[in-house]
């Protein structure tokens, strides 16, 4: 009951923050400010929900579960480590094809 | 905590309109490319969660991760062709 709760809090912290990521990428003005939004905000819903489900398919502890909660794991490593590439690959390639900075 | 699994999908995939907008009527071609990047990490989680509505994850589990080994690809080798290309 109790880890049941914790999965649904961390669940809907991370669905929280994508929804913020999202209505940055629509607000925001210029394609350098809404690269930040979505470079960070997506990978941190992506931890959140990935620790929720990894807590909840450890309820029930036989080989299969751990095995699939490991995976799960390698997902948000994964994650963490290609969030960051793709975010720093896209600004480079956007600053090197002349695409100017917004001014006010 | 099924409903719970079934309105959380429901829920992000209603979000990942918004980056959609973004795809369709970005202003330059590296918006799009952010559009798709961000509809790409969002769809890694929407997988999972299909998996534990569909009460199998260790099915689910694999296609995605192969879904965000191939969107982190397709990503990185659209953006090196605009880094060779050197204009818009």
């Amino acid at each position: 009951m109790i880890l049941d709760l914790v999965c649904i809090l961390f669940v809907l912290g991370g669905l929280l923050f994508f929804t913020g990521g999202s209505i940055g990428i629509i607000r925001l003005p210029d394609f350098y400010t809404r690269m930040h939004p979505a470079g960070k905000l997506d990978s941190m819903g992506s931890l959140l929900v990935i620790i929720g489900l990894f807590l909840y398919i450890l309820k029930i502890p036989n080989l299969l579960n751990v095995l699939t909660g490991l995976k799960i794991v390698l997902i948000a490593v994964f994650v963490y480590l290609s969030s960051p590439t793709a975010t720093h690959c896209i600004v480079d390639a956007a600053m090197r094809a002349g695409l100017e900075p917004w001014r006010k | 905590m099924w409903d719970f699994f079934l309105y959380c999908g429901i829920y992000l995939s209603l979000v990942m309109l918004l980056p959609m907008y973004r795809v369709v009527l970005g202003p330059t071609v590296f918006d799009r490319l952010m559009g798709v990047n961000a509809i790409g990490s969002k769809t890694v989680v929407l997988l999972l969660l299909i998996g534990f509505i569909y009460q199998k994850p260790d099915m689910f589990v694999d296609i995605s991760l192969a879904y965000a080994l191939l969107n982190f690809i397709a990503v990185v080798a659209i953006s090196r062709f605009f880094y060779k290309r050197r204009r818009l």
